[in-house]
């Protein structure tokens, strides 16, 4: 198994206390596996996805491990995860375009990276001008700086940036968020092709757009206000999914063809609950039309089928 | 540089004030979020407390201690004792110093209201208009702004005091003067501000409705950006009151009444520092070195009580 | 590139004629007239003596020509380096005046403006990664930043001169040396010049300390040091990117910081009774010796202009962006 995480939890610090933002999760990705973390905003996928490689100022790691092809992965240690970060587990920030110094020429900027990480920058510069000419850029963006680059230019450069050095593990957070349609496939595809290169060996594409990952993911994990709610194949998830958060959200996907006259479009009435003081129980318990009295008891994240985790009472068949 | 760019005040405000870059400012606050931030900011509380003390002994030592600052009753050169009516001593003519610390702070605090709030007026005038109509207005008054950011204030006002007939030479007119000479930072500062919300939603959506130029700046721009426009009034006040201590220091000062700078002015030009009269030209800049240093200090703690992000938690 | 510069020197040359042109028209749109102003002070002349005085004056200030001729005449004047004659220095020209007291400022203002740019910054920087150290320098920063130039001097007069006696109270060497090429008046002219420098070190130091531990810590939280982080970069790397990128605006601020900075200069040196600028200021506005005041202001826009001049040459060579935004390379 190439990522195992078990029972993590990272709050945030505020002045009016801890935000419960990811509150236990347990899954695992297997090699060459892409697993999409979807769910709507506030869920914690993107805490989760960045625990994985850095804690930010305000996170607060509580309890949990992970592990990365059977290394321990000390993520409460800041300078104990290094020798992990950009070699075992990499990441595509959600800021992706503001993430290159802008004042340093691009290539200046890599060569000082993968020195200061000890790698030889001569030695591995033929191989970056290879993947560069594979996302579709130009060879010279390398003497370029940031802003001369446009959304998706920089994009791209960030993407092989950070794939350089063939990580176990890629965290893709939002990537596809701030694109146009016709670019969104494009990098989902060379997403893939990353993975199927052999660039990387699993990937977490963190997105709040189902779409793209029927369209890449083999397999979706769903969040729902700091806890996972189910996690399955793409297929399963999609055409049988057992969590009712999971069948609203995939049911709210506007279906090409079927005109709004004949079909509504259904959201999900209501909004998630706070996280500072998070209620007891099943988290959706307010939104969901299914609830009944079991649901004021917290249902556990449970293997139902294989590689098909659900936390709901309805789905395990646990009834009143 | 950011920073700030009054060319009166000084240089820690050149970054994470104001003027360093037009940051997101978030929309009108309820007075009450304010008021819940402002008793736990420990910067902003002691800043106020100092001002409080410092405007209570303007406001009100003149009225207890009632001596008239340059009547020269006392023995000459005193050394401040804990008497009532010697606390800061007497100068070399004999007249009592905390008689004209009191009234000094008083004129100092007039001169940094009026002239702060004058150049206020007009830098946000200025800048408004440039900042929302554009085009040509704004291409005009930029040209305008700039090459009065670059003359120095002080040179300029120099040569303007200078020539000003003894009649003219009042605590009213260095502040008028004061204030028609530093609205150029200002002027940017809201320009910028402007520039970036008048693209927002909001303002488009008042002028679908119908409303038109001033009454959209009045309305929906100006509210938008009330706690940074308080920031920049008190750094002006905090820069006309040095300028004023310059040019009274100078010798430029007005002849009648008392100001810190122009004590100060006295104590040199009658050889305090040779004579170790030090309480004659301490207290003056210690008072004036309080109130803008907490003028200062509570611009960063609104800064923070205003800007979530500054916080600390 | 060019059209940046152009327009940068059109800006300057513009201010430069406005400055001037403001010089020139004050004291001819004051109320009073100069010209009695100065009669007032000479008493007990007849009246022909009067008449013949004030004959002098209006020559002097060619108020007796129409306006647009004393305008281009004051103009063709200036060109030749001609700012008129100083009162106060007993009938030499103005320029004279000045270029002798230039040296003395310069030594005072560039050495103390460098240095406190870099100690500043430099502690501003440390400031930012110690807590400890942060605890200390800010409130200093903010105390120092808000001493007014001219009472530090005297606080640092008072202590270091007349109490303890370590440097010399006032001038810009000892009364009793002559100006000479030797150790001895080198080492006199150094003392003088220590409490001036450190005063205005002092006040200025404050201001950049802070300015930059404030830009050092908005850059560490920036996106691309958040990348590099989660790169695994060492925190050297980090920080060297978010020091070079948080002196640019402070070399901005420099240039914005110069009005102060003179304004500063001047009043020091008033303290000290140092033969510089400011004290020379002084004395023309005791002696209400208006040409000498027209020309320092003068002197004061070049300088200032000139500065203004070498910080946009420096910020382009530090920021690639300012280059590439000319090029037009933005995608």
């Amino acid at each position: 198994m190439s990522l195992q995480v078990s029972d993590l939890r990272v709050y945030y610090r505020t002045l009016a206390g801890d935000v419960k933002a990811l509150d236990g999760a347990t899954f695992s990705i297997a090699d060459k596996e892409i697993m999409g973390l979807a769910g709507e905003s506030g869920c914690g996928k993107s805490t989760l996805g960045n625990s994985l490689i850095r804690l930010d100022g305000r996170m607060k790691y509580i309890a949990g491990s992970v592990t990365l092809d059977d290394n321990v992965m000390p993520i409460w240690d800041k300078t104990g995860m290094n020798q992990f970060r950009f070699r075992d587990v990499s990441v595509i920030p959600q800021y992706a375009m503001s993430a290159m110094n802008p004042t340093c020429k691009i290539g200046k900027m890599t060569e000082e990276l993968l020195e200061s990480r000890g790698e030889n920058f001569r030695e591995i510069k033929p191989e970056f001008l290879r993947r560069i000419d594979l996302v579709g850029l130009q060879r010279d963006v390398l003497t370029r700086y940031p802003m001369e680059l446009s959304g998706g230019m920089k994009q791209r450069m960030v993407m092989v940036i950070s794939t350089l050095l063939n990580p176990s593990l890629l965290i893709a957070d939002e990537i596809t968020s701030a694109l146009d349609v016709s670019t969104q496939r494009a990098v989902a595809e060379t997403l893939v092709s990353f993975r199927d290169h052999g660039f990387v060996k699993s990937m977490m594409v963190i997105t709040h757009d189902m779409s793209i990952l029927y369209q890449i993911a083999d397999s979706i994990l769903v969040m729902y206000a700091g806890k996972l709610a189910e996690k399955a194949p793409t297929s399963v998830v999609i055409e049988r999914p057992l969590h009712p958060y999971t069948r609203m959200l995939v049911s709210s996907l506007p279906e090409v063809g079927v005109r709004y006259a004949d079909k509504k479009l259904t959201g999900i009435p209501g909004s998630p609950p706070s996280l500072l003081n998070p209620p007891t129980g099943c988290r959706f318990r307010a939104r969901c039309p299914l609830a009944f009295a079991k649901c004021a008891e917290e249902p556990p994240f449970v293997e139902v089928d294989t590689d098909h985790a659900v936390a709901c009472w309805k789905a395990t068949g646990t009834d009143a | 540089m950011t920073g700030t760019l009054n060319a009166d005040t000084k240089m820690e405000s050149v970054s994470g004030s104001p003027t360093n870059e037009p940051t997101a400012l978030p929309a009108k606050k309820a007075s009450g979020e304010f008021l819940y931030f402002a008793v736990r900011s420990k910067k902003f509380l002691v800043a106020l407390g100092i001002l409080i003390v410092l405007i209570g002994i303007g406001i009100f030592g003149p009225i207890i201690d009632a001596t008239d600052p340059v009547a020269q009753n006392g023995i000459a050169m005193q050394p401040p004792t804990a008497d009532p009516g010697n606390w800061f001593g007497t100068t070399y003519f004999g007249e009592d110093v905390f008689a004209q610390f009191a009234n000094g702070l008083r004129a100092t605090f007039f001169v940094g209201l009026l002239g702060g709030g004058l150049a206020a007026l007009i830098g946000m005038a200025v800048g408004f208009i440039a900042g929302y109509f554009g085009g040509w207005l704004d291409e005009i008054l930029n040209m305008v702004t700039n090459v009065f950011l670059v003359i120095p204030t002080l040179a300029l006002l120099l040569v303007i005091a200078s020539y000003l007939p003894s009649s003219w030479r009042g605590v009213p007119f260095e502040a008028i003067f004061i204030g028609l000479t530093s609205w150029p930072w200002a002027a940017r500062a809201v320009r910028a501000q402007t520039f970036s919300l008048r693209t927002r939603d909001f303002v488009d959506l008042a002028k679908l409705s119908g409303r038109r130029g001033w009454k959209v700046i009045a309305t929906e721009i100006a509210p938008n950006m009330s706690s940074y426009l308080f920031l920049t009034f008190i750094l002006l006040f905090g820069g006309a009151i040095l300028i004023g201590a310059s040019l009274d220091f100078i010798g430029l000062g007005p002849h009648e009444g008392m100001t810190l700078g122009l004590m100060m002015y006295n104590a040199v030009t009658w050889a305090a520092l040779n004579l170790g009269i030090w309480w004659w030209f301490i207290p003056p800049g210690l008072g004036i070195m309080a109130t803008v240093g907490a003028l200062y200090v509570m611009n960063v703690g609104l800064d923070e009580i205003f800007n979530p992000k500054l916080r600390d938690i | 590139m060019r059209r940046y510069f152009g327009r940068k020197l059109f800006t300057y040359t513009l201010t430069f004629f406005i400055a001037a042109t403001i010089d020139w028209l004050i004291p001819r749109f004051m109320p009073g007239d100069p010209v009695a102003g100065l009669m007032a002070k000479q008493g007990g002349l007849s009246p022909e003596g009067a008449a013949a005085l004030a004959q002098y004056y209006n020559n002097l200030f060619g108020l007796d020509r129409s306006m647009p001729e004393q305008f281009i005449n004051f103009w063709i004047a200036l060109l030749h380096g001609d700012l008129g004659r100083s009162v106060y220095v007993h009938g030499r020209p103005v320029t004279e005046a000045i270029m002798g007291a230039i040296p003395y400022t310069l030594a005072l203002l560039i050495p103390a403006i460098l240095l406190s740019w870099w100690a500043g910054n430099s502690f501003g920087a440390l400031a930012a990664r110690r807590k400890w150290l942060d605890n200390t320098v800010l409130p200093i920063g903010y105390i120092l930043t808000a001493t007014p130039y001219m009472w530090l001097g005297l606080v640092l007069a008072f202590v270091l001169g007349f109490s303890l006696r370590i440097f010399p109270l006032s001038g810009g060497y000892g009364f009793n040396l002559e100006p000479a090429l030797t150790w001895r008046f080198f080492t006199d002219l150094v003392a003088h010049w220590m409490m001036p420098f450190l005063s205005l070190f002092m006040v200025m130091f404050g201001g950049w300390a802070i300015g930059m531990r404030n830009m050092i810590i908005y850059e560490l939280e920036s996106d691309y040091s958040r990348y590099l982080e989660a790169l695994g970069a060492p925190q050297g790397l980090v920080r060297k990117y978010a020091f070079h990128n948080a002196m640019l605006p402070q070399i901005t601020g420099l240039a914005l910081q110069l009005g102060v900075i003179v304004a500063g200069s001047l009043v020091t040196e008033i303290v000290f009774s140092y033969p510089g600028i400011g004290m020379l200021l002084f004395n023309a506005i005791k002696s209400e010796d208006y040409f000498l005041l027209q020309g320092i202001f003068l002197f004061i826009i070049i300088g200032t202009l000139l500065a203004n001049f070498v910080v946009d040459i420096v910020y382009i060579m530090v920021d690639p962006r300012t280059r590439v935004g000319m090029r037009g390379g933005t995608a």
